[in-house]
């Protein structure tokens, strides 16, 4: 114990590196599975197409490809990102954006099809009528498997340890080569540390699902 | 009701054809609809009557012909066309309540975002809009709360808050148990009365012939047979409206 007591400041700042990757990246993917999503049903077959191909393309690419082409690819088109941490959070933001798009895509769709209609007789225009209509009632059935994407990113954090970010994972390596007699102690704090972050958003899940559930 | 009345037609329709896919589904229609007129549509299943009111407000988008409102041709897609579906009403079947939305904020949605009423002025109106289908009451409850004739009588006020130039109601009534119909239909007759412009896919003949000024019998996707509702129901010419009169008068 008096280990950890030791390492507590480590251990801390593992955490809160973990914790925001997954925050910050999980507003950003947020919205912009959002927007993806908005252009895969919207009536412009060229967003379609283009939602739909960014869509395929990442979901079909392993992430730690899709962080390595940040980190090292990158730099081919003159471009790098200021800091490592910033290269996760693009790797897991644009990754995760597909995910959430397919979450999404799948809550508009069971959306009935008259409610849109609906809106669109009223004289709500496309935006309108996603925004104010069909999205709010989308994001209440799409709260469990955005939940799923949420805790699959918060877990995913961990390959940002592979490229020099210090969270969580990039603790347990350090700390295991140092002090490998403590290694189950350091598993232990890890492990809680994920936890820490999964199970609180599990419940959330749940209680937001049952608050935003609607009667038809 | 027996005079038609006079003047430009507020919607007109003219060689309009529509295709879904191989299947011809309107086949050169062509038709008026005068200001405060009501019509009705009837005419067996799959004989296209949805689609041509649905064209009316370009859920369903033509192929060849041209319809124009108030003398103004329906806009292809975006702003323009969303501005002129404002003025033009729809009533469904399945009624189509906002199913997150209160009663009295689907009554306020469109009068909120479309036409950007105070909301102060919006609740007042849709307010009296729900005394009017008598469902004051329900103002706060969630649609899925109401029974199916509440929810088309809210559904009805939901269209009249946006003051529209015509509504158009797609079988309003059929979606409902027998005991329902009725104060549906009641509001709308009175709505007939004030002189809203209304096209109504119904096969309810009372209806018609209490309120319609004119009968449209459509089949196979082409308008077969026009007449008055007595004359129509009475003296069908058409061997096709004395088949399909003969169907539903024996049920
Ligand atoms: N979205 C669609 N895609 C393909 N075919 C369609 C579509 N909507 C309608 N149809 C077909 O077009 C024809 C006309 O349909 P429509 O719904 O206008 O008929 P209707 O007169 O309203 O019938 P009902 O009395 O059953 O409501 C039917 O054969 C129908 O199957
Ligand atoms: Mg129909």
């Amino acid at each position: 114990m008096s280990f950890l007591a030791e390492n507590f400041p480590l251990i801390r700042d593992a955490f809160l590196t973990t914790l925001s990757l997954a925050v910050v990246s999980g507003i950003c993917a947020l919205i912009l599975g959002t927007v993806l999503a908005a252009m895969r049903v919207s009536p412009v077959p060229a967003l379609r197409g283009l939602a739909t191909f960014y869509v395929e393309l990442f979901r079909n690419t392993p992430l730690t490809v899709v962080f390595f082409f940040l980190a090292f690819g990158i730099v081919y088109v003159d471009l790098q990102f200021p800091s490592r941490f910033i290269t996760a959070v693009a790797a897991l933001s644009l990754y995760t954006a597909a995910f959430v798009c397919e979450a999404l895509r799948s809550g508009i769709n069971a959306v009935p099809a008259g409610q849109a209609e609906a809106a669109r007789a009223l004289g709500l225009d496309f935006r309108q009528s996603l925004t104010t209509v069909v999205l709010p009632q989308a994001f209440r059935t799409v709260v469990p498997p955005l939940g799923n994407v949420w805790i699959a990113l918060a877990k995913n954090t961990s390959i940002a340890a592979g490229f020099a970010v210090a969270d969580l994972t990039a603790l347990l390596q350090r700390l295991s080569n140092s002090a490998a007699d403590e290694l189950a102690l350091v598993f232990v704090a890890v492990v809680a540390g994920y936890l820490v972050i999964t199970l609180p958003s599990a419940w959330a899940i749940s209680v937001l699902e049952r608050r935003l559930a609607i009667v038809r | 009701m027996t005079s038609r009345p006079n003047g430009e037609p507020l919607v007109r329709l003219s060689g309009v054809n529509k295709w879904f896919g191989e299947l011809h589904v309107l086949q050169d229609i062509d038709l008026d609809i005068a200001r405060g007129e009501v019509v009705v549509v009837i005419g067996p299943s799959g004989s296209g009557k949805s689609t041509l009111c649905r064209t009316i407000n370009r859920l369903e988008p033509i192929e060849k012909g041209e319809i124009t409102i108030d003398g103004e041709r329906l806009p292809e897609e975006g702003k323009q066309l969303a501005r002129l579906r404002a003025d033009v009403g729809m009533v469904f079947q399945s009624f189509n309540l906002f199913a997150h939305k209160t009663i009295l904020e689907n009554v306020t949605l469109g009068p909120l975002k479309v036409r950007k009423q105070s909301k102060g002025d919006a609740e007042k109106r849709a307010r009296e809009l729900l005394e009017r289908v008598g469902v004051t009451a329900q103002a706060d409850k969630y649609p899925a709360q109401l029974s199916g004739g509440q929810q088309q009588r809210v559904a009805i006020a939901r269209a009249l808050a946006m003051d529209p130039k015509v509504m158009l109601f797609d079988e309003p009534t059929s979606a409902l148990d027998p005991e329902m119909i009725n104060e549906v239909l009641d509001v709308m007759t009175s709505l007939a009365r004030e002189g809203m412009t209304m096209v109504v896919v119904t096969h309810e003949m009372g209806f018609a012939r209490r309120a319609a000024n004119r009968v449209v019998f459509m089949d196979g996707g082409r308008i077969v047979e026009t007449a008055e509702p007595e004359t129509f129901f009475t003296n069908p010419q058409s061997p096709r409206a004395q088949d399909f009169l003969s169907k539903i008068l024996n049920h």
